[in-house]
């Protein structure tokens, strides 16, 4: 359980952050500018509160009204920055056991090997930071804070600096670190595809403050949040189960709160939980079922809410027995006469599984 | 072949071990100074950053008059060491390293200063969150990026000390054996006349000294940046 209850205030900004969340992936997310990454550092002691409580799974980090402040090397958090800020003196393998043998042996919670297998370091090790690739550099530096056996990962935008077929590559990674290890991680991110990708709790932020937190389908499911509205890559986030197979046509039948969806065949054994992003540019709405057409998905749902943004398109929010985003042109939405509570169809091109769900320990 | 006379070799021996002395003693308090200077601000830091650059600006026989008066068995300090500690640094080689360090001092402490400036301070943040004190984190990460300032500023604090003349002969004289280091020794013979074979040969030699040095220098310098870099 992760709790911060923070007020900072400096010239030109102020900031004031009361949010907590479980284990499990926790994304701030904001524009740039917001205060995501003050609060990271303030969670990390890089910069002092003004007042306020940081506690990490019952343990105070800091504590205006009892004087409680751990310096940063006391607080036993890994942190990957934005630029990787690798040792250029030191050796991969130097780097990646530098926080490791500052930990006592009995207090290390992971260990040197299946971090490196995780990450696919082992044919890095005796390189120098500079022969490195900025996604190796990125991977390194993520090894090198999990080493330190944190009790809590923060990662402050670690893909912000890489080109997108890198993030491409390092997101499975950073996907598979919050699983595999069950390390809590607090990721600060601009990037929305990555919030629903990664997130299990998501912390709205906005010029300072903490606009709303909850669990990422929740937070996504809330046309209200205006940050969220208006973006291209608005997205809906599902929770399903495998139910079968259809090996003939090589497809998978899903079930969800909202009825079944059908997809390419996934190489998972029936009964497993998934998370399915479905992209709002992914969606069309009918008003009637459509018939002879090549979409297999196509669901029954009520409109809950169209967006009121100023541009040519705009974020129409549908409840198929789960939240599902819709992104139309505003002419469309005139014509079709889209208003809450009619009834429409809603039509799912494709759609993006995640890796299976609940995989990490989200007490 | 070029054989020193014993004379001559004295008086070489004399001056590597003032400079070293000079150069080494002094290094530890100039990190600190260069440090303190670089990273923190304080009430003061001006007047501190002056009175340190002093030994460059003022005349050096103005300096050694003040060690003179400071450090003499008389002084305000030098009359505490000599009474508590039966110390006493005039008029000896010790001496001779004091008035050499002081004049070096703000040498090192420019070139060391520069480079903990340069230094990036985002590694140490970063080693500050992977579990190391303050300490350690100059240690391992702070001390590997500035080696190549602190060698420029040992280089140029030994060179500033093998070639001091002014406070040194004021603050100890010059005594054979004791404090006439090669720029001591070429002043005595110049006062002599029809010794300008002894002072050529003196000549050259700290010549040689001062080339050495900064040759030396010049292959350690390479082999650290090359290490720290890390393209070996």
């Amino acid at each position: 359980m992760i709790e911060v209850d923070i007020e900072r205030r400096v010239p030109g900004f102020e900031l004031s952050a009361k949010f907590s969340a479980p284990a499990g992936v926790t994304t701030l997310f904001g524009a740039s500018g917001a205060g995501k990454t003050m609060i990271v550092n303030m969670i990390a002691g890089l910069a002092r509160p003004d007042r306020g409580r940081i506690t990490i799974a019952g343990r105070t980090l800091f504590d205006s009204e009892a004087g409680v402040n751990l310096p940063p090397e006391k607080r036993r958090l890994g942190y990957v920055f934005q630029e990787p800020r690798l040792f250029p003196h030191m050796s991969v393998a130097a780097n990646l056991r530098y926080g490791m043998r500052l930990v006592a042996e009995a207090e290390r919670t992971l260990e040197f090997d299946p971090v490196v297998g995780l990450l696919g370091l082992g044919p890095l090790l005796k390189r120098l930071p500079h022969r490195l690739s900025g996604g190796e550099t990125q991977r390194v530096a993520i090894g090198r804070a999990l080493l330190a056996s944190p009790r809590l990962l923060l990662m402050d935008e670690p893909l912000a600096s890489l080109d997108d077929q890198r993030r491409g590559e390092i997101l499975p990674f950073i996907e598979n670190v919050s699983r595999t290890f069950a390390v809590p991680v607090i990721y600060v991110t601009h990037a929305l595809d990555e919030v629903t990708r990664l997130a299990d709790t998501v912390v709205l932020v906005s010029a300072g403050r903490i606009e709303a937190v909850g669990p990422v389908g929740e937070i996504m499911a809330r046309l209200d949040l205006r940050q969220l509205t208006e973006r291209r890559d608005a997205g809906a986030v599902l929770d399903v189960t495998v139910e079968s197979h259809d090996d003939a046509d090589g497809l998978t039948a899903l079930t969800f709160a909202g009825g079944r969806l059908t997809v390419p065949r996934l190489q998972v054994p029936p009964g497993t939980a998934l998370r399915l992003r479905v992209q709002a540019r992914d969606v069309a709405l009918a008003l009637e079922a459509p018939k002879a057409i090549s979409t297999l998905n196509i669901l029954r749902g009520t409109v809950m809410e169209v967006g009121d943004g100023q541009g040519p398109q705009t974020n129409v929010l549908v409840d198929v027995g789960a939240p599902l985003f819709a992104r139309l042109t505003r002419r469309s939405v005139r014509e079709l006469g889209l208003e809450p509570g009619r009834t429409v169809y809603a039509l799912i091109k494709s759609v993006a599984v995640d890796w299976p769900a609940g995989g990490g320990e989200t007490p | 072949m070029f054989t020193l006379s014993p004379a001559e070799a004295d008086a070489l021996l004399l001056s590597l071990r003032v400079s070293l002395v000079a150069t080494f003693v002094s290094l530890p308090l100039g990190l600190l100074t260069a440090w303190v200077l670089a990273r923190r601000d304080f009430w003061g830091k001006s007047i501190l950053d002056a009175i340190i650059h002093l030994p460059l600006v003022v005349p050096p026989v103005v300096v050694g008059y003040l060690l003179l008066v400071l450090l003499g068995r008389n002084g305000p300090v030098g009359g505490f060491l000599y009474d508590v500690f039966g110390i006493t640094v005039a008029f000896t080689w010790q001496g001779a390293a004091v008035a050499a360090a002081v004049m070096a001092f703000p040498l090192m402490v420019r070139a060391i200063r520069l480079s903990i400036e340069a230094a990036d301070q985002r590694l140490e943040t970063a080693a500050r969150t992977l579990g190391a004190g303050p300490l350690r984190v100059f240690a391992t990460v702070t001390l590997p990026q500035i080696l190549p300032g602190i060698l420029v500023g040992v280089v140029l604090a030994f060179a500033r000390a093998l070639g001091e003349f002014g406070a040194t002969i004021t603050f100890v004289s010059n005594i054979p054996g004791e404090t006439r280091t090669l720029p001591l020794a070429i002043f005595g013979l110049l006062q002599v006349p029809g010794t300008d074979e002894a002072v050529i040969r003196l000549v050259v030699i700290s010549i040689a000294v001062a080339f050495a040095a900064l040759i030396a220098s010049e292959i350690l310098s390479r082999r650290i940046s090359r290490r720290l870099r890390g393209t070996a």
